[in-house]
């Protein structure tokens, strides 16, 4: 079953960038320059904070303006980066109106969420998680229930 | 160190003539690892003797570590700067963004020269530094207000640190802080003047970078084990739920919560002004440090009515932990939480270092009530404990001060007492206010031995708090010998600017299987050493600088006030100091 992750509460969230910093991890670095999910303040830490991360929408504004087709759809929603197609042009990156699109700078290339959920192992507060992702997300009702079922523990008002 | 590892580069900013450069030190990194231990070694090279401190020959030094933006905790930054405070060693901690962000940007440390002619604030993005007018932002009220106009003109949202001064800095006030990401702080010793004095408002810096590992699945292991201990175990509970404001109510129980400027150890609105009340009835949301799963900072939600106009609220977010909550709660009296709260929100909006603050007002309240002081003096404000309307008033004329009495509380209690009279209770150890806490002669000792006269430099309360529970008997020798160990730990934890919170976690095993996934491979012997090295420096700075251990005032108001030990004796605190100083000076050369 394809997975999104999911920003179950983001009023939960603490700012403490551990999701970021195990993003970047994955891939075996430390740093932040792989991370693929942003947490930033919502206009000062006073506010409380947004965590970015791919919705993996199942028509994605990013793929619709690659004018290489570098990204491709992966049913039911979200992408998957090409690399040998991409030209960096950097129209996916502002296309995604979350800023979910994050940009490797030394391979001047974008750099997106894989739906792996390792980010989601490290949030101490339970703000993220990974969810089954049941076709077609945009028919879901505002309480979460996809049509046939299978998407759990989905906000109401879902990420950023 | 691994290649590749940013951490040896070291950015040079002059604000005199607005130029930047890198210059490449391994050998101060190989040596002193990063933070206390590779700043006391930069501010050796970058202060000439006796500097003034407010002077442009005064440099900022803002040092991380290895472990930054690798492992959970390792979240401080480092500043040394001669203190205008204290006329001597300068050194103050904070986290926030602030390490990471710096580690981030690609630099080991920061050093800040020079003074600019007209107000700047500079912002720093990976390899470019920008100097940018802040003549607008000179003289804002509160010093949230410099961060909201920062944070929506500047980019890296998220990765950036945003280190602003209030009007406290501008205007000199020796204990002026330097405010990060909003509720965290380089609080003591005036790291907010030194910046007043260069005309820096703000230093902002911004990167992404990332950091190479010498094994992968070494890391990944490391990081699991830190982080699990850091989650899962008791050791960092108490900072996780209520903060430190729990120590309000058991210090207050022994009878060492320093009260209406340390009269007594115990007060009777400690239960109001409480972690426990706090998070009942005001916490409004918890914050962490970048990297740091624990999220000790506490955030209370305070609604406040407009007097005059109905229906009108505004609602501040007001940070609080336990030394702000003594310095301006149990310390002047004010059992009103909600007026203590205010009394916190109004030092942090002209950036003043609250415990000072706290103390500062504390001992003009007692000399006001002696008589040493009058309405004159006060410029027509009565000072009584628990007025806390009028502590707000006194706040300000702090900063802007009317007569030669603000100005002399501008500079602290030592200076304001040898101008008034009033150094029995003039709280305040080599220079530096005191922390919250009449434990025994331990905590007296650290904050009169410690490099920075801090409570955090060796923890005397924790060692006078075990020797009370286990009904032990300290002696002059046994505690200077058990700071001296624990001050030369800290510098270690301090090098590798790891949270003292997370001591429990950071034990020298952990340290050093961390610093391996750096590639830098040390003994445990090898960190004893490099702890004890970094003391003995920081000690040699300060002899230097002309501080003399038996010149340490030990204000009487200590002796007099029976501690959960009972009464403390000059003796044994005059016997300590002497042995704690044979100790540096014997060892770690």
């Amino acid at each position: 079953m394809a997975k999104r992750l999911s920003v179950i509460d983001v009023d939960r969230c603490v700012g403490c960038q551990s999701c970021m910093f195990a993003c970047a991890r994955r891939l075996g670095e430390g740093g932040l320059a792989g991370a693929c999910i942003g947490v930033r303040s919502a206009g000062g830490i006073r506010r409380g904070f947004v965590v970015v991360v791919c919705r993996a929408c199942p028509d994605p504004p990013c793929a619709r303006v690659c004018p290489t087709d570098a990204l491709l759809l992966r049913p039911p929603g979200g992408v998957r980066l090409r690399a040998d197609l991409c030209i960096g042009c950097g129209n996916c990156a502002e296309a995604c109106p979350f800023g979910a699109v994050f940009w490797d700078r030394a391979q001047n290339k974008p750099q997106i969420c894989v739906y792996c959920g390792y980010c989601a192992r490290y949030c101490p507060y339970e703000v993220l998680a990974l969810e089954d992702l049941t076709p077609p997300p945009s028919i879901r009702g505002r309480d979460g229930e996809a049509a046939g079922g299978g998407v759990r523990k989905e906000a109401p008002h879902a990420p950023p | 160190m691994l290649p590749h590892d940013p951490l040896p580069r070291i950015l040079y900013i002059d604000l005199s003539r607005r130029r930047f450069w890198v210059a490449e030190r391994p050998d101060l990194f190989e040596d002193g690892l990063g933070g206390a231990g590779v700043a006391i070694r930069l501010l050796e090279e970058e202060c000439p003797p006796g500097a003034d401190p407010l002077g442009p020959e005064n440099p900022v030094i803002l040092a991380v570590g290895p472990l930054v933006g690798l492992f959970p905790m390792a979240s401080k930054t480092v500043a040394m700067f001669q203190s205008p405070h204290t006329g001597n060693l300068g050194e103050s901690h904070a986290g926030g963004r602030s390490a990471v962000a710096i580690r981030m940007a690609g630099y080991g440390a920061i050093i800040l020269r020079g003074a600019s002619p007209t107000p700047v604030y500079v912002v720093v993005e990976d390899d470019s530094v920008y100097f940018r007018d802040a003549s607008a932002l000179w003289g804002l009220r509160s010093s949230a207000t410099v961060g909201r106009v920062i944070r929506e003109r500047e980019r890296g949202a998220g990765v950036r640190t945003i280190m602003r001064i209030g009007r406290a800095g501008e205007r000199g006030v020796t204990y002026a802080c330097v405010v990060t990401e909003t509720y965290r702080h380089f609080g003591r010793l005036g790291l907010g003047a030194v910046f007043g004095s260069k005309k820096l408002k703000a230093l902002v810096v911004s990167g992404r970078r990332a950091l190479p590992v010498a094994d992968r699945r070494a890391y990944r292991e490391a990081y699991d084990a830190i982080f699990q201990a850091a989650t899962d175990s008791p050791l960092m509970q108490k900072y996780h739920e209520l903060g430190t404001a729990m120590n309000v109510l058991p210090l207050d129980a022994i009878g060492a919560l320093p009260t209406r400027n340390l009269r007594s150890g115990r007060f009777e609105g400690a239960e109001a002004i409480s972690g426990e009340n706090l998070a009942r009835n005001y916490l409004g949301r918890r914050v962490a440090c970048a990297h740091c799963p624990v999220a000790c900072i506490h955030l209370a939600a305070l609604r406040i009515p407009y007097p005059n106009d109905p229906y009108f609220y505004k609602t501040v977010m007001v940070g609080y932990d336990h030394e702000p909550i003594y310095a301006v709660g149990s310390m002047l009296g004010i059992a009103d939480v909600a007026g203590m709260l205010q009394v916190l929100d109004e030092v942090e909006a002209v950036g003043l270092d609250v415990m000072s603050a706290g103390v500062v007002l504390a001992w003009a309240t007692e000399a006001m009530e002696r008589g040493l002081i009058s309405l004159k003096e006060t410029d027509g404000l009565t000072l009584t404990w628990g007025d806390w309307e009028t502590y707000i008033r006194a706040v300000g004329r702090i900063v802007d001060p009317p007569n030669d009495f603000y100005q002399a509380l501008g500079r602290g209690v030592e200076h304001a007492a040898s101008l008034y009279g009033g150094a029995d209770f003039a709280l305040a150890f080599g220079g530096n206010e005191m922390p919250g806490y009449h434990t025994g002669p331990a905590c007296h000792l650290t904050y009169l031995t410690g490099a920075r006269h801090s409570h955090l430099d060796s923890a005397g309360y924790s060692l006078d708090q075990r020797a009370a529970a286990k009904g032990e008997a300290l002696t002059p020798e046994g505690v200077a010998e058990t700071l001296l160990e624990e001050e030369r730990w800290r510098q270690v934890l301090a090098s590798l600017v790891v949270c003292f919170f997370a001591r429990g976690v950071y034990t020298p095993e952990i340290v050093q299987r961390a610093l391996a996934v750096a590639g830098i491979l040390r003994s445990a012997d090898d960190l004893a050493r490099i702890g004890a090295e970094t003391l003995t420096r920081k000690h040699a700075f300060k002899t230097r600088e002309g501080f003399d251990p038996a010149q340490l005032r030990i204000p009487r108001r200590i002796l007099e006030t029976p501690s959960p030990l009972g009464r403390l004796e000059e003796n044994f605190l005059r016997q300590a100091i002497v042995r704690f100083f044979m100790g540096t000076e014997a060892n770690g050369q």
